[in-house]
């Protein structure tokens, strides 16, 4: 007998790639408030999606709990609204089952860095092959206003009125410092970055950890403006590319030197630096990846935006088939009497 | 001197060292060699709950004990007729339980003044008359070895390990056991080891040789070959036969196989077979802790794999949230919990029935699971596949209730064939003018499967209330408790398609012992004694907790007085009474052991003589 699953997946075989951002709406009302950022990143993950080459059979869209987490909801392909903080580790038992299939995640920072950070840095570290939305706000949403572990210092809550005594996780860092193989981050305002970043995780073989700044008009208004408004971003975020010096600024007028380990901001147009002084980002180098990193709470260096970190390594998942593989050409392989026998058997006769 | 010959019902003999002593070899070896040779046979490995403990301690004591006989048994024998003790320690901890005028092989070497020392003897037992009740012989199992293995190119230390199949052979020549067996055994596990297989063979011979020339031993006995089944079989611990249960469940129901689970006593052992069995197409996931164990499982489940998890009682714990959610999903999944001493890390090795409530209403909100249970180590595997095809076919996850001693413990596994062993269907959904995500099948009250991959059936299931038939998020009133009712229908439905709870003995009368689980075994022993001993009482034995038999109503109206035996403070107890408003009379012990036959026997004759109840 054939195996049910492989038989209904071969049948249905053709597979339906022609589909664009519409036939994504999963026709279920979007809950989030007016202005919310969320909203952004459900608009650009409906545009890309369709060019990926990918059936839409083939997306599974996974989430914990949160605001953020309903994004499954929104989107027509196969979905899973979880428990708190388990999102990864459900859909690492699913990519793990079905390498086939396109397995994204969407998260909040708190289902991601609190209560499911344990399954964050497993996840990253085995390298799942899986692109994972984590939806910033600095907040929970939810739950109408707690501080999150990204909160920043001192910042006021529903449950720090007087401000927060923990310092935050670095987020980038915390995804690099647990082997994440790909490590981006966007915001929801400019939508050509994020449209470029969700791409190139969706193209990354591997744990593709994505932080997207999301405002929270409700409970924490504004908290990127410093760096994702319109007026702030030129001077405040520096864009990542490959192979390319650091420079930020409304004319590209500034760029980032590295002073031993420490980047600076130097000028382009005071006549003492010029491009080729400045750092050229690699998305290879793990040590320049953790400096891009370290430069989130730096006040006197912009945000970097963009792909920090990229390294091809065989995803878990991967593994996993290439293990069956190898062992099912092995004597005796799928021989369910032999092994019902075991190797220690007697006959009555 | 010609020995004399004599005829026993059954023995139980028990094998008790050092963990270095190669115990659970010599106890495997006999108790295969007795099925072999067609006794009926039940065993029980007593592992010190110490990795390495230091040699010669009475807490580093590793142990191994067989109960074997011409007429069916199912455990492993309360009192021990044949001890061999590797040293002073081993002696001592398992004195309490020899029975009178038992059998001693001692190994001379074991009780030197430091063995002595440890094992807190001010005398050496085997000298000082203190063993006077039983038939002791100190044998110098090393110092003959040593004679033995000269000629062999082979450390005096290398040479000591051999000491077990030494004292394996001495009793295999007193009890006249077959040596085939175990010379097939060791040339096959040794066969690239020449010296080793040659000295290990050498000391199996010596020993059978030490009984038969040395007139100390004046009797050989024998047990008598049982009626059993034609058939191959052989001995399996209930986790070996959990994980193959496993497999043969995906293969019956041509599906594949995926295990996510975290490392737990006594429930591990299913995850190192599992992940043993990679050319059999089976994916496991070790996960980072117990909640991913599950939920990786619901993530496979959900791909449409037959998807499992196994654990033990603080696991278990952790995975409440998430059977919670696999429940409202309507996925299915098989949870194996192996139960042992709580609460919290509690006595690991030991075993207790004290999860059922846990199982049957550890959740939040009105979450029904099926739970079934598997009476000894051979039945682990009928009951993994049974929770997975109420599983598959009921779209809902199965907790199976196995427990520390059938878990670790072994019996005769009657070794089906492939063919044998029922196919399951599973249906994925394939047609999108007919699929809703939360429409049921009219008999099972199963909603449809359909798993990604499938063009057309793109749709999303979560832990929020789901409207019926189209599985919209729904927060209506009305629907909810429609829900609520439909889960709750469709476990209750799965009373139909499963077996009557039968009675043994009278179908009605005074006194009807109903037990669970793991205690079948103590159970049934104790009822064929009081039966023998000419004693009014019936037994039955669920292994279906949830829902419970069809007929359990009217069997326990049947009778005016219940006995449950069970290894918690009355869990069933508890639920029966709740169900049934029908008072139950506990035997409740949480003594970090399996149920004693001696205890049922025992509480069942003050039953009888008292009319208490
Ligand atoms: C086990 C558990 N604990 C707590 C909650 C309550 N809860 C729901 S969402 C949430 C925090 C959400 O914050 P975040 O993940 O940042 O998502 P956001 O709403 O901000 O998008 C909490 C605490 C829950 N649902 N489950
Ligand atoms: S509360 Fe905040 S995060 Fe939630 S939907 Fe509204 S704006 Fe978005
Ligand atoms: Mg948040």
């Amino acid at each position: 007998m054939k195996n049910v699953l492989d038989s209904v997946l071969e049948e249905k075989h053709q597979g339906s790639f022609e589909f664009t951002a519409k036939d994504l709406k999963s026709g279920a009302d979007v809950r989030w408030c007016a202005g919310c950022g969320d909203f952004s990143v459900l608009a650009q993950v409906q545009r890309i999606m369709p060019t990926l080459g990918i059936a839409k059979e083939n997306i599974a869209v996974i989430s914990g709990i949160g605001c953020s987490s309903r994004f499954p909801y929104y989107m027509d392909t196969y979905g899973m609204h979880t428990l708190h903080g388990r999102a990864l580790a459900i859909a690492s038992g699913l990519k793990i089952a079905r390498p086939e299939l396109s397995v994204w995640v969407a998260t909040g920072d708190g289902d991601c860095m609190s209560i499911g950070g344990n399954h964050f840095i497993h996840a990253a570290r085995r390298n799942v092959n899986m692109n994972v939305l984590m939806f910033n706000n600095g907040i929970y949403s939810l739950t109408k206003g707690q501080y999150s572990p990204l909160s920043l210092k001192g910042q006021i809550t529903k449950s720090s009125p007087l401000g927060v005594l923990d310092d935050p996780f670095n987020a980038s860092a915390l995804a690099l410092g647990a082997g994440s193989s790909f490590v981006a981050r966007s915001y929801d305002k400019d939508a050509k970055l994020m449209k470029v970043v969700l791409e190139r995780a969706a193209r990354h073989n591997g744990f593709a950890f994505v932080e997207i700044y999301s405002n929270c008009v409700i409970f924490n208004d504004g908290a990127y403006d410093g760096y994702t408004t319109k007026e702030n971003r030129f001077d405040n975020t520096v864009n990542l590319e490959h192979g390319m010096p650091l420079v930020f600024g409304k004319d590209l007028e500034k760029g980032i030197k590295l002073d031993g380990f420490r980047p600076t901001v130097v000028s382009l147009t005071d006549g003492k630096h010029s491009k080729d002084d400045l750092l050229i980002h690699d998305e290879a180098d793990t040590t320049l990846a953790a400096i891009l990193a370290d430069m989130t709470y730096n006040p006197t260096v912009p945000q970097p935006m963009g792909v920090f970190h990229a390294v091809d390594r065989t995803p878990y998942d991967q593994r996993t088939t290439e293990q069956l593989e190898h062992y099912a050409i092995q004597p005796g392989a799928g021989d369910m009497n032999a092994l019902l026998k075991g190797n220690d058997s007697w006959e009555i006769k | 001197m010609e020995k004399q010959e004599k005829y026993l019902d059954g023995l139980t003999i028990r094998f008790a060292g050092d963990s270095g002593d190669g115990m659970q070899l010599s106890g495997t070896q006999f108790s295969n060699t007795s099925g072999a040779m067609g006794n009926y046979v039940n065993t029980f490995p007593d592992y010190p709950a110490e990795i390495r403990a230091p040699e010669g301690t009475l807490y580093g004591v590793s142990a191994y004990q067989i109960q074997i006989a011409t007429k069916e048994i199912s455990t492993f024998g309360a009192f021990i007729d044949v001890l061999v003790a590797m040293n002073a320690s081993s002696l001592k901890v398992s004195l309490p339980k020899l029975s009178k005028g038992a059998v001693i092989i001692a190994n001379e070497s074991g009780f030197g003044a430091k063995n002595l020392k440890l094992a807190e003897y001010e005398t050496n037992p085997l000298e000082d008359g203190s063993l006077s009740d039983f038939e002791v012989h100190s044998v110098p199992i090393v110092e003959t070895m040593k004679e033995v293995c000269a000629d062999l190119e082979m450390s005096p230390k290398f040479i000591e390990r051999t000491k077990n199949l030494f004292a394996l052979g001495i009793v295999y020549a007193l009890y006249s056991r077959d040596s085939e067996h175990t010379i097939k055994w060791l040339n096959e596990k040794f066969g690239k080891k020449p010296v080793v297989l040659d000295a290990n063979l050498r000391a199996l011979k010596k020993g059978m040789e030490y009984t038969a020339v040395n007139d100390e031993f004046t009797t050989i006995y024998k047990v008598e070959k049982s009626e059993v089944e034609p058939g191959f079989y052989r001995n399996i611990t209930g986790n070996e036969a959990a994980a193959l249960g496993l497999v043969i469940a995906a293969n019956r129901a041509n599906m594949h196989l995926f295990l996510g689970s975290y490392p737990i006593t006594p429930a591990t052992e299913i995850l190192h077979f599992i992940s043993g069995y990679k050319k059999h197409g089976v994916k496991h996931l070790q996960a980072e802790d117990e909640i991913a164990g599950l939920t990786s499982a619901i993530g496979a489940s959900f791909g449409g794999y037959l998807a499992a998890t196994t654990t033990s009682g603080p696991g278990l714990s952790l995975k409440v949230e998430a059977m919670g959610l696999a429940c409202i999903l309507e996925l299915p999944l098989v949870i194996i919990d192996v139960q042992r001493a709580g609460p919290s890390t509690g006595i690991p090795t030991k075993p207790e029935q004290t999860d059922l409530l846990m199982a049957m209403y550890g959740r939040h909100g009105d979450a029904p699971i099926p739970i079934v249970a598997a009476t000894d180590a051979a039945d682990c595997f009928n009951m993994t596949i049974e929770a997975a095809r109420i599983a598959l076919k009921y779209m809902t996850p199965v907790i199976l209730l196995t427990d520390g001693y059938i878990a670790q413990g072994t019996n005769a596994f009657k070794v089906p064939h492939i063919e044998d062993i029922p196919e399951m269907s599973p249906t994925f959904a394939t047609d999108p003018e007919t699929y809703q995500s939360y429409k049921r099948d009219p008999e099972t009250l199963a909603r449809m499967w359909a798993v990604p991959g499938t063009q057309g059936l793109e749709h999303r299931i979560g832990g929020l209330e789901k409207e019926d038939i189209t599985g919209n998020v729904s927060s209506d009133s009305e629907n909810h408790q429609l829900m609520t009712n439909l889960r709750q229908a469709k476990v209750d439905g799965i009373a139909k398609d499963i077996p009557l709870l039968q009675v043994h003995g009278e179908q009605s009368g005074d006194l009807l012992i109903l037990g669970w689980g793991g205690t079948y075994g103590a159970i049934k022993d104790a009822w064929n004694d009081l039966r023998c001993d000419g004693k009014v009482v019936s037994r039955a034995h669920l292994k279906y907790l949830n829902p419970f038999p069809a007929n359990i109503e009217e069997v326990l109206n049947n009778f005016d007085r219940v006995l449950i035996p069970e290894l918690n403070m009355g869990d069933l107890k508890m639920m029966i009474q709740g169900k049934f408003l029908k008072r139950i009379i506990g035997l409740n012990r949480v003594d970090g052991l399996p149920l004693q036959t001696n205890v049922v026997y025992n509480k069942v004759v003050e039953l009888l003589e008292s009319k208490e109840g």
